[in-house]
């Protein structure tokens, strides 16, 4: 079902007026009411009568995740506080998290695409939908829930973790959707089977996942274990939350981009010159209609093509394609963003530690690990292993808390850890051949 | 009355204490007592060698990460209540044993105890005081 059929089906000539008009109204309010897009307007010699085609959108300048950070935590909003309804943050080291704020519209039409979504992956109203995305500052649950409700469906706002219980509830009112991220579905899973509950049995059958990249493989065994459809939902806090894009269950191929809200462009990640249409390069978004904290030409550093062919499904959207990596090495451990340089900053601040670390990511069952293997140098080092576990328990404990995911410590010999032409290799992300 | 020990930090695979003690052998280093604490990734080698300079140099060329700390060798007589003895009176003074090793001299007559305290200076005094008999460190390493 198309739940917007006006906006989800327009021509894609009308679709380009409109976002051209969109567009030219954006760059007109950013410049207005945001000093560090006028600035950066101003020193490119860039006036909003300037934007007179979609083309000219590469007049503008990028916008990066620091850039939020630089201007934590309200610094880029485009109106007033008192005009703000809602404030999300993402994940971040304290002082470095990246802060959202809403206007009123902002949460209408956040509501109404996630509801557009819904009914992309074959809900309707009347549908209950089991939301196990976390509620808080992170835009999962909130997004999903406000979708839920403008969609017409009851929603069940259970949220993160008590996984036993939500197997239960699962059982016991017979939720038809499920939302959360990929990973956390087989998790469910697991702990229904020891609760001798089969979730094939139960009147589940769509499962929404996002906030983390999944692969084919990983949407079969979910699809096969829980008896579902299993839909790929994208979306970031920075642009909006979930919502952002979604498969169709028709065809299954690619998302489709909520194109009448958001431009998006595919750029190279080295020059920032756009791609030819069809390649893979770097997914970027303006914000067309976005009040509370407008972005132009967000750089999401993931990795993805458009395709603007018709789909079966009736949409005239662009379809992006399944995020295949990233153009920096941010990892998702458990739907958590983690840098390894915030790993770097938590070792330099845990006593006596040299830079030298490792991160080396697995997934058991259906879970994310992550192993944090770091070089003992003399300064650390004591003669008694229970001085040395101690170090390593400190250091578990500061990346919970600063990074809220749990992380596994190991100490190792002085160039213990792989190091190549001199630079050492931080990252061995091994769920992809896992999976 | 202070015995140096060499501390070396080993991670738990195959092969990484055969590179220690072939480091020493090239070194021409003699081991006179060792003890090997474990965790399931790591482990901490404590070694009284002959040379304690030379070792840790050549090791530290050899990138292990190594560390001195201050024992103390203590001679037990072989024979029932020796140690026991000893660990009386440390308890009644609540001195601390971190962790401790022994081994027997080349005559036989008495075993020596290399003792890790949390208070090196206190325990000397004590055993001192008590007329028990250590074995200073330039002694133990040319034994």
């Amino acid at each position: 079902m198309i739940f917007d059929v006006e906006n989800e089906t327009l021509p894609r000539e009308e679709l380009q007026k409109l976002q051209l008009r969109r567009l030219q109204d954006l760059v007109a309010r950013v410049y207005e009411n945001v000093p560090f897009y006028r600035k950066k307007l101003d020193e490119r010699g860039v006036k909003p009568e300037h934007i007179q085609s979609l083309s000219d959108v590469s007049l503008l300048p990028f916008t990066e995740k620091q850039d939020l950070r630089n201007h934590y935590p309200f610094g880029l909003f485009a109106v007033s506080r008192e005009n703000i309804v809602r404030i999300h943050s993402s994940s971040g080291t304290t002082g470095k998290a990246t802060v959202v704020g809403y206007t009123r519209r902002d949460i209408k039409n956040w509501g109404q695409m996630v509801a557009r979504c819904l009914a992309a992956a074959g809900a309707h109203s009347g549908d209950f939908v089991h939301n196990a995305y976390g509620y808080g500052l992170f835009t999962g649950g909130l997004g999903v829930h406000y979708g839920a409700e403008e969609l017409g469906a009851t929603v069940i706002p259970i949220s993160g973790g008590g996984t036993r219980r939500q197997a239960m509830l699962l059982r016991d009112f017979g939720a038809t959707v499920l939302t959360c991220t990929p990973s956390y579905a087989l998790h469910l899973n697991e702990a229904a089977k020891e609760m001798g509950i089969d979730i094939r049995e139960l009147p589940l059958r769509i499962g929404i996942f996002g906030a983390e990249p999944w692969t084919d493989s990983m949407r079969n065994e979910i699809e096969n274990k829980l008896g579902i459809t299993a839909i790929d939902i994208y979306g970031l806090s920075e642009i909006m939350g979930p919502g952002v894009a979604i498969e169709c269950a028709k065809v299954k191929k690619g998302l489709h981009i909520q194109e009448d809200h958001f431009l998006a462009e595919i750029i190279d990640p080295e020059t920032g010159d756009p791609m030819k249409p069809g390649e893979v390069g770097e997914l970027v978004f303006t914000t067309l209609t976005k009040e509370g904290i407008p972005l132009l030409r967000y750089r999401t550093r993931d990795l993805s093509r458009l395709n603007t062919a018709p789909c079966r499904c009736g949409r005239t959207t662009a379809r992006m394609e399944r995020v295949t990596g990233r153009s920096d090495d941010m990892l998702i451990i458990r739907g958590v963003n983690v840098f390894p340089s915030q790993i770097e900053t938590i070792l330099l601040e845990t006593e006596g530690l040299t830079p030298h670390y490792q991160l080396i990511v697995t997934r058991s069952g259906n879970l994310d690990n992550m192993e944090v293997r770091v070089e003992v140098d003399e300064a650390a080092f004591s003669d008694q292993i229970k001085n040395l576990q101690r170090l390593e328990s400190k250091i578990e404990k500061n990346i919970k808390e600063f990074l809220g995911v749990t992380a596994k410590c190991k100490l190792v010999e002085p160039k213990g850890i792989e190091r190549s032409e001199g630079k050492a290799k931080r990252i061995i992300d091994m769920r992809k051949e896992q999976a | 009355m202070k015995v140096d020990q060499l501390s070396i930090f080993l991670e738990n695979r195959a092969g990484r204490l055969a590179e220690v003690t072939r480091i020493l052998s090239e070194s021409g280093v003699n081991i006179r007592a060792l003890s090997l604490a474990d965790t399931s990734d790591f482990g901490i080698l404590r070694l009284i060698v002959s040379d304690f300079d030379k070792a840790k140099e050549n090791l530290k060329a050899g990138g292990f990460t190594v560390g001195r700390t201050t024992v103390v060798a203590v001679k037990v007589q072989d024979q029932p209540g020796g140690l026991h003895n000893i660990l009386d009176m440390l308890r009644d003074a609540k001195i601390n044993v971190e962790y401790m090793y022994a081994f027997v001299t080349q005559t036989g007559a008495d075993a020596i105890i290399i003792f890790r305290f949390d208070r090196t200076d206190q325990a000397i005094e004590l055993l001192q005081k008590n007329s028990i008999a250590m074995v200073p460190g330039e002694k133990l390493y040319k034994m």
